[in-house]
């Protein structure tokens, strides 16, 4: 087993991604995330990596898009605002069936918003986020461990459905430090044969592009696309259950906000009162059918989020009005405590009694 | 114990712990302590939680400005002077933001140097996936030496796994803080442990630092 390090969330999100062979980084800085780039400004050049630092967010997205055109593993980082300056090409990369990471250490917003931790860019990631139909597979880490594992399974499954994947984490977890395991496996290579590298005069020419003059050429790639969508959908949902077995409250959160969560569910317990926990590793593709089949069972669902009430909707939609959904947030770059979802528990077993 | 005491080292190597850390036990000897809180690069002030208690013990805190006002704002407090030019206080110095943080203390380098009663302490994790070795260690040593214009005079072992060390971890780095320490000629002045550990460890490890760490929030 390799030695433990101690690292910070976004040094383990850096240090992950060159691991996973990518070697090609442009960003721009950003509190909270700004250790990422920090990190890849001083190792990038050690390994023969590119470490760029872009003139904006815009720029950043856009060479991403150029490299990955050319078959290589890329990223970038940001946080919230800086985030949404990068849609447009995102939705430039799923339009073209490029893989690419993104990297999101929400800070509260709207607008310019502030620097502490938040969750509410939820929508942004999961609902697509720019232009046109698409979606990224949105990977939600819970812990330093989990940036570092969940940053090289988002380039594997970026690369294996041809599609931009997103690590959706937050302030918290970007500057918290924990003992990490770092992976010492090679990177997974996933071949690329559309890759643009030179035809060298032996194959027809790779073409990558997100422009369709022609209606019906556009709608069959959008078809095709949510082909894989539905694929995905089937095949690579994560989540862990917690205390799940034979609880009555099911509580559904992920991030940092399912760790405030699992302290909860345990001092419930403690209590008499059975709480569980459903937290989604993956937020698109959303874990529906577990969240569902828990309907049958609990009493209510508790969404606990960083947000004014996003991922709510997808518990709405997932249990499909079989019980109850509430709603226990904080927002702007306030955490829950374990306390707040206590209370609204235990008021909800006093409505049940 | 000198009169103005520094701690400086990579990122997140420990600096703000070991330095509250040093001011209560400054104070605990009936002296009178100013802390202060310099890093001008990450703009959370976290020395915050530890605030009031010292506060209610008679230390002084100096902060940034601006910090955890979210304006990302990197300036430093007029009160800063007072550390370096009121010689009746002890000062604990605590600046992060590796050689880029070291840059900014650069200004307070020619009064440090002339009242010539300092330690400027290296704070060591080996557990730091940047300075796992001694070189490594040494390598941050130099970028930092060389940004605030103050040579380190001796090495802090603050090694650990957060949550998960136990008396094992810190003994395991031992023979890499010699490595830096021959390295760099200095000395190794404190090795830290959290308070619970410290049993464990008294007839094993010379000076010993035991540390009260903050509170955490969630522990699953």
């Amino acid at each position: 087993m390799a030695e433990k390090v101690l690292m910070k969330g976004n040094e383990a999100i850096a240090e992950a991604a060159l691991r996973a062979g990518c070697r090609h980084y442009f960003g721009y800085p950003i509190t909270p995330q700004t250790e990422l780039a920090a990190y890849m400004a001083k190792r990038m050049p050690k390994i023969g990596g590119v470490f760029l630092q872009a003139e904006s967010e815009i720029s950043a997205i856009n060479m991403v898009y150029g490299v990955s055109s050319t078959g290589k593993r890329v990223m970038t980082s940001s946080s919230s605002p800086g985030v949404s300056l990068k849609q447009e090409g995102i939705s430039y990369i799923a339009g073209a069936d490029l893989p690419a990471l993104i990297v999101n250490v929400q800070r509260g917003g709207p607008g310019l918003g502030g620097i502490q931790p938040s969750q509410s860019d939820y929508f942004q990631a999961t609902k697509g986020g720019g232009h046109g139909d698409y979606h990224l597979i949105v990977l939600t880490p819970a812990s330093v461990q989990e940036m570092a594992d969940l940053t090289a399974l988002a380039f594997d499954l970026a690369d294996k459905y041809r599609m931009p994947s997103m690590l959706l984490a937050d302030g918290t977890l970007g500057q918290m430090m924990e003992p990490v395991e770092l992976p010492e496996e090679e990177p997974h290579i996933i071949e690329k044969p559309w890759a643009v590298t030179g035809t060298e005069m032996k194959r027809e020419h790779n073409i990558i592009n997100s422009l369709y003059l022609v209606p019906e050429v556009l709608e069959k790639s959008n078809e095709e696309r949510f082909e894989r969508y539905k694929k995905i959908e089937e095949e690579e949902v994560r989540y862990e259950e917690y205390m799940m077995d034979d609880a009555e409250y099911c509580l559904v959160a992920f991030g940092i906000a399912a760790r405030v969560a699992k302290n909860a569910v345990v001092a419930l317990r403690q209590q008499g009162i059975k709480a569980g926990l459903i937290r989604p590793i993956t937020v698109w593709p959303f874990p529906k059918k577990v969240i569902n089949e828990a309907a049958d069972k609990v009493k209510a669902f508790v969404s606990v989020e960083l947000s004014m009430g996003q991922m709510i909707e997808d518990v709405k939609l997932a249990e499909e009005c079989k019980k109850p959904v509430y709603l226990c947030s904080r927002s702007g770059g306030m955490i829950p405590d374990p306390e707040q979802i206590i209370t609204l528990v235990k008021e909800l077993e006093g409505g049940n009694n | 114990m000198k009169r103005i005491t520094l701690f400086m080292g990579h990122y997140g190597s420990g600096k703000t712990n070991i330095a509250i850390n040093y001011a209560h036990l400054l104070r605990g000897s009936d002296k009178e302590v100013t802390i202060a809180d310099l890093d001008i690069v990450n703009p959370y002030f976290r020395m915050k939680d530890s605030q009031e208690e010292m506060l209610r013990e008679g230390i002084d805190v100096i902060a940034l400005p601006f910090a955890n006002s979210s304006v990302d704002l990197p300036a430093l407090p007029s009160q800063a002077y007072s550390l370096v030019q009121n010689r009746s206080r002890y000062a604990v110095l605590d600046i992060g933001g590796d050689d880029r943080g070291a840059l900014a203390l650069g200004r307070f380098t020619p009064y440090i140097l002339e009242e010539n009663d300092f330690d400027v302490f290296f704070v060591a994790n080996f557990y730091r996936p940047l300075t796992t070795t001694a070189a490594d260690a040494l390598e941050v040593m130099r970028e930092i030496e060389r940004a605030g214009g103050l040579p380190f005079t001796g090495i802090i072992n603050n090694s650990n796994l957060g949550a998960e060390t136990t008396a094992e971890t810190v003994l395991r780095t031992e023979e890499r803080c010699s490595e830096l320490s021959e390295l760099s000629g200095l000395p190794i002045v404190y090795t830290t442990i959290q308070e619970d550990l410290a049993e464990a460890l008294s007839d094993k490890i010379p000076n010993l630092l035991p540390l009260r760490l903050q509170h955490r929030i969630f522990d699953l």
